[in-house]
């Protein structure tokens, strides 16, 4: 008896299966995936797990959290991280004390594993969601990504 | 009478008052089979721009909107984007075959689109075996998709052309028994005359459970026969490359291309006329305008086609032996109970009239 069974389940999933893509095709118009790119361009946001550059976020002071470890530069297969770094006084203790003079970023060498931003013991380094990267000369893509005159966080090493 | 069916009729008689009777009936003829080209080419760039829109909503998607309104002129640029392309052929293929064969997939086609009702009076070519015909020139297609096959030497391409040899002379046994089926209420094989038994209701009504059963087993063999998804063996991108077609280029590819939607739009159609009344509008509610027949047998018709389409993007693909255990094994003893009990219901009147 499983020859008529056979049938009466073959029909059963097929119509489940309708009824599923039927859903979907009901919801399409709201929920397409599709991005129409260039007509949105004012409007489309890309979700926060996307992976465009690499970014060092500042606070109003013009203040970052990158101490000027070098793990990054370590970390990175590629080479794209370069860290000039200085020795400058201290305020308030008055020793000399290590710090980042320009924190230099080649996107053009960045395959965006994201080690670097792994293995940050600061967070001052992260992931930015722009991905209009083309330009016309190569060298537009080396970037320091710290601001100029920006200075550490206070309490970051802490 | 309306206008517009008049108009077809002043022709007639303009054409016979003016000329020899012999040059005017090949005139007319003339004229009829360029009204079907017409017909035939916007019909199937329309399919196929319906095709992908439905496709894209079934994936969330949007489908191409980008040339005119909608996206309504897409397929246009695409059939004259491949007008326009180089006709490649293989060095060692059987030239004159390999030619022949888009022409015998398409003039198939157009030949079954000739005898199907559009409307009442809107019919090229009604024989009384209008539905033997259409059986009859469905299967000749399949000698286009073989011949493809053959002539183009290329292994691939001809595995593609047998399996589809063997689906189509599979299936069209369902597809001719699933008919007959109907073809025991109705009494008649002319189409027009069909269409006129069901003005005491559809059959898909009037022969309630059998109808039905022949209905599906219709729709499953139909999709089976236009060699579509989930039932399209002879184009396997993974194993054989396009298919039959793997060495056609231009607009022969073109050919095969719109064949293939014309034979779906021509299937349902022939379920739209068979199960679902023709142009007769539901409850004759504006019977006494044919002209809106048209609109009533092509809104069947594209509910139907829309189904197939369901079809294709929901199903898995099936294994060429899974293909013939479907049909030898389901679908062809079910069709042969399934007549009895049509032969039996209408033996004892049990069609459900109004």
């Amino acid at each position: 008896m499983s020859y008529f069974s056979d049938i009466y389940n073959g029909i059963k999933t097929l119509l489940t299966g309708m009824r599923v893509t039927g859903k979907y095709f009901l919801t399409s118009r709201k929920g397409a995936i599709t991005q129409q790119y260039p007509d949105n361009r004012e409007t489309l946001k890309m979700f926060d797990r996307f992976r465009g550059e690499v970014i060092m976020p500042h606070d109003e002071e013009n203040q970052h959290r990158c101490t000027g470890c070098q793990k990054c530069e370590i970390a990175c297969p590629n080479g794209t991280i370069e860290i000039i770094w200085d020795r400058g006084i201290d305020e308030e203790t008055g020793k000399k004390k290590k710090k980042i003079d320009q924190f230099v970023y080649h996107l053009s060498m960045c395959t965006m594993c994201g080690l670097c931003i792994d293995v940050c013991p600061t967070d001052a380094i992260e992931w930015g969601q722009n991905f209009e990267n083309s330009v016309y000369d190569r060298a537009a893509l080396t970037r320091v990504l710290n601001e100029p005159g920006s200075k550490l966080m206070p309490g970051v090493e802490d | 009478m309306t206008t517009a069916l008049s108009i077809t009729k002043n022709i007639h008689d303009w054409l016979f008052s003016t000329m020899p009777e012999g040059v005017a009936s090949i005139v007319e003829m003339t004229l009829i089979a360029l009204v079907y080209l017409g017909i035939f080419s916007v019909a199937g760039l329309f399919l196929v721009l319906m095709e992908r829109r439905v496709a894209a909503w079934f994936q969330l998607r949007i489908g191409p909107n980008r040339v005119g309104f909608q996206g309504l002129l897409q397929t246009m640029a695409d059939a004259l984007k491949l007008l326009s392309k180089e006709l490649t052929g293989t060095v060692k293929a059987d030239k004159f075959l390999y030619n022949l064969a888009p022409y015998f997939v398409i003039i198939s086609s157009l030949m079954a689109l000739a005898v199907i009702p559009f409307t009442k009076d809107f019919h090229a070519f009604d024989i009384n075996i209008g539905i033997f015909f259409l059986i009859a020139i469905s299967s000749i297609g399949v000698i286009g998709i073989l011949l493809g096959g053959w002539s183009s030497n290329n292994k691939f391409a001809l595995i593609g052309a047998m399996r589809s040899g063997v689906q189509t002379i599979s299936y069209e046994l369902s597809i001719g028994l699933s008919l007959l089926t109907m073809v025991l209420i109705t009494e008649t094989l002319q189409l027009s005359e069909i269409v006129e038994v069901q003005k005491n209701g559809w059959l898909i009504v009037q022969g309630h459970i059998p109808a039905i059963i022949a209905f599906m087993i219709f729709m499953i063999a139909g999709t089976a026969e236009t060699n579509r998804a989930p039932f399209d063996m002879a184009e396997a991108e993974s194993e054989l490359g396009a298919g039959f077609h793997t060495e056609y280029s231009g607009m022969k590819f073109a050919y095969f291309f719109l064949a293939e939607f014309i034979n779906m739009f021509i299937i349902a159609a022939i379920a739209a006329t068979v199960f679902f009344g023709g142009w007769l509008s539901p409850f004759g509610i504006t019977e006494s305008i044919p002209l809106l027949g048209v609109f009533w047998f092509l809104a069947k018709t594209l509910t139907l086609v829309f189904l197939m389409m369901w079809f294709r993007w929901t199903f898995p693909r099936l294994r060429v032996d899974q293909l013939l255990t479907l049909e030898w094994k389901y679908l062809l003893p079910i069709n042969l109970v399934n007549i009895v009990i049509m032969a039996a219901v209408v033996w004892l009147n049990l069609t459900i009239n109004f």
